[in-house]
């Protein structure tokens, strides 16, 4: 495999509606950014796209990704879309990476976007569930938001999780995004606001939910060589894994742990795994990024994470999965501080506040979840981390995690069904 | 621009599928008869608390297995929204079930019970519809203790 780096990426304003702009002006936006931010590159210099959107419902047009590739002037270079539900920009991340890794591009656009302000919410919802199966799952009353909430459920009665505990997650990813102008729900909430908020499905409120957005994304990836002409600061993608599960929660397996290199089969002797707590998935994509990029303690040598924290109980399990704690340490993790930025106010006692960034953006929580453009995002903000320009690109300094050296972005589809971990690099 | 209010298109779109559920066909014939059937594995002998013709384990055929028609709650929540389809419905709880001899859980309704009293642990039977629809919802679960036909 060739070395693969990320070279300029862009991202439009997530947003509850853009009625000005379609799909394919929000697509070029991002794209123009991430062109204007690279002076030396230009156009023909790219050999070929991968565009990715979720729903076919939600754009009520199939084949959306060629009206991008026309619109960007990017015919008749090579081009696919991408579909894997919620993890849907994180696998088109990967599916560019892989073009650039095989040799087959020099350098390869990702493209990602959805348009979810078109239905109304519960119609939006209803979407969504589609994505579980049609058969067995939808029909019992198909609400992604009660398939978590079953899941953490089961969390809180494994390890003792709480609600509070989820609730500093929000308070956490909402006040972040305070310093982010490309977020849609910035605010400064208390614990207790969001417990008051309107009950969704027990125990998630509407304030541990990530909400519906419109909004498109733009990564470009480069060979060793190009990236060295184009790029002043180019930014290493030093390791990608994937990983899966069942569609039906309900038919994962009770058994053992897949260990990650800093644990033992000690840690958890009386643990059923994954069952319906945990994302096997998650955990699978991570051991194999780790292992391509050589990190034997995740917790010690990232910078930060920017994971799919589609609820707060998720951010909660996926800390798990990515061995930034122990199974079952997720909540007290919340508590430590140490995923919460340094220096930003949350009105909470932090001990080890900093210590691991988690969502410094402000994840999708409070950046919004326009699924397409979901995992691409990702990547643009840890991107930027990496090269140190948070504040070129934010007009403020605030969440710029200082020293950044490595940084890890994770996009999770259905109740765990596609998860991928992608780890980059300060080159 | 100027200013207006959003442009709806109408598209109601209304298909009627031909629709099988092909091997899993017996599963749902069984909900008429007052039936669970899980799948169990001919070589490894998993069993699956839902129709899985081959074994997600090993990959050798399974053949249908009776499920007992009580289990317990393994986890739930109560919906107070929902998807368009569902929100009249809200609010309604969902719960896996576990079984006794079965390895993997079933999604279902638990009716009949106040969302405040359900817990993990709650003993569970299995309720069918007297007029079968052919959909995983001919069959739902109500607490054991509940007083049965009510």
């Amino acid at each position: 495999m060739k070395p693969v780096y990320m070279i300029s990426g862009g991202i439009t304003k997530f947003a509850k509606a853009h009625p000005d702009k379609d799909f394919r002006l929000m697509v070029k936006e991002a794209y123009d950014y991430a062109l204007r931010d690279l002076p030396r590159f230009s156009k023909d210099m790219i050999s070929g796209a991968v565009g990715s959107y979720f729903s076919d419902h939600f754009t009520r047009q199939l084949k959306a990704a060629s009206m991008v590739q026309d619109f960007l002037g990017l015919c008749p270079k090579p081009s696919k879309r991408v579909e894997g539900g919620g993890a849907t920009g994180g696998l088109c991340f990967q599916s560019a990476w892989e073009a650039v890794a095989s040799g087959r591009m020099e350098c390869c656009v990702a493209f990602g976007f959805e348009t979810m302000s078109r239905v109304n919410t519960w119609k939006g919802n209803e979407f969504i569930a589609l994505a579980s199966d049609t058969n067995f799952d939808f029909p019992v009353g198909g609400f992604y938001s009660g398939y978590y909430a079953m899941m953490v459920q089961r969390h809180m009665y494994e390890f003792g999780t709480t609600v509070e505990q989820m609730a500093m997650v929000s308070v956490k990813n909402h006040a972040n995004a305070l310093y982010n102008p490309y977020a849609q729900k910035a605010k400064r909430l208390t614990v207790k606001e969001v417990r008051e908020s309107p009950m969704v499905a027990t125990p998630l409120t509407m304030e541990d939910i990530c909400t519906m957005s419109d909004g498109a994304a733009v990564c470009i990836l480069a060979s060793e060589d190009l990236a060295g002409k184009v790029c002043d600061r180019p930014v290493r993608i030093s390791g990608v894994g994937s990983g899966s599960d069942a569609m039906r929660m309900a038919d994962r397996p009770h058994g053992n742990v897949i260990l990650l290199p800093h644990e033992l089969e000690s840690d958890y002797r009386d643990l059923k795994y994954p069952g319906v707590h945990s994302f096997r998935g998650g955990r699978m994509a991570a051991k194999l990024a780790y292992e391509m990029a050589h990190l034997q303690d995740p917790n010690e040598e990232l910078s930060f994470v920017e994971l799919h924290d589609a609820y707060t109980s998720s951010e909660i399990q996926t800390y798990e999965d990515l061995g930034l704690c122990k199974y079952g340490q997720g909540g007290r993790f919340v508590e430590s501080g140490r995923p919460f930025m340094p220096g930003v106010d949350y009105g909470l006692e932090l001990p080890e506040q900093g210590g691991l960034p988690v969502n410094p953006s402000g994840g999708l929580l409070a950046c919004g979840h326009p699924v397409g453009a979901t995992g691409l995002m990702q990547a643009v903000f840890a991107f930027w981390q990496l090269q140190r320009t948070m504040e070129k690109h934010l007009g403020n300094g605030t969440l710029q995690v200082k020293n950044a050296k490595r940084g890890l972005i994770h996009s999770h589809a259905g109740t765990g069904t596609y998860i991928t971990v992608s780890i980059l690099e300060a080159a | 621009m100027e200013e207006t209010g959003p442009l709806i298109i109408h598209d109601h779109y209304e298909i009627d599928y031909r629709h099988s559920y092909a091997e899993d066909s017996p599963f749902f014939l069984g909900l008429g008869k007052g039936k669970l059937l899980g799948s169990r594995c001919t070589a490894c002998g998993y069993t699956f608390a839902t129709p899985r013709a081959y074994c997600m384990q090993c990959g050798a055929a399974t053949q249908w297995h009776e499920l007992p028609l009580t289990g317990r709650v393994h986890t739930f929540t109560t919906c107070h929204y929902g998807g368009e389809a569902f929100l009249k419905e809200t609010p309604f709880t969902l719960i896996l079930v576990e079984f006794d001899g079965a390895d993997t859980l079933f999604l279902s309704r638990l009716k009949n019970l106040p969302p405040d009293q359900v817990r993990i642990g709650l003993p569970v039977r299995a309720r069918f519809t007297k007029t079968p629809t052919f959909k995983v919802t001919d069959v739902w679960f109500e607490p054991l203790d509940h007083p049965r036909g009510q």
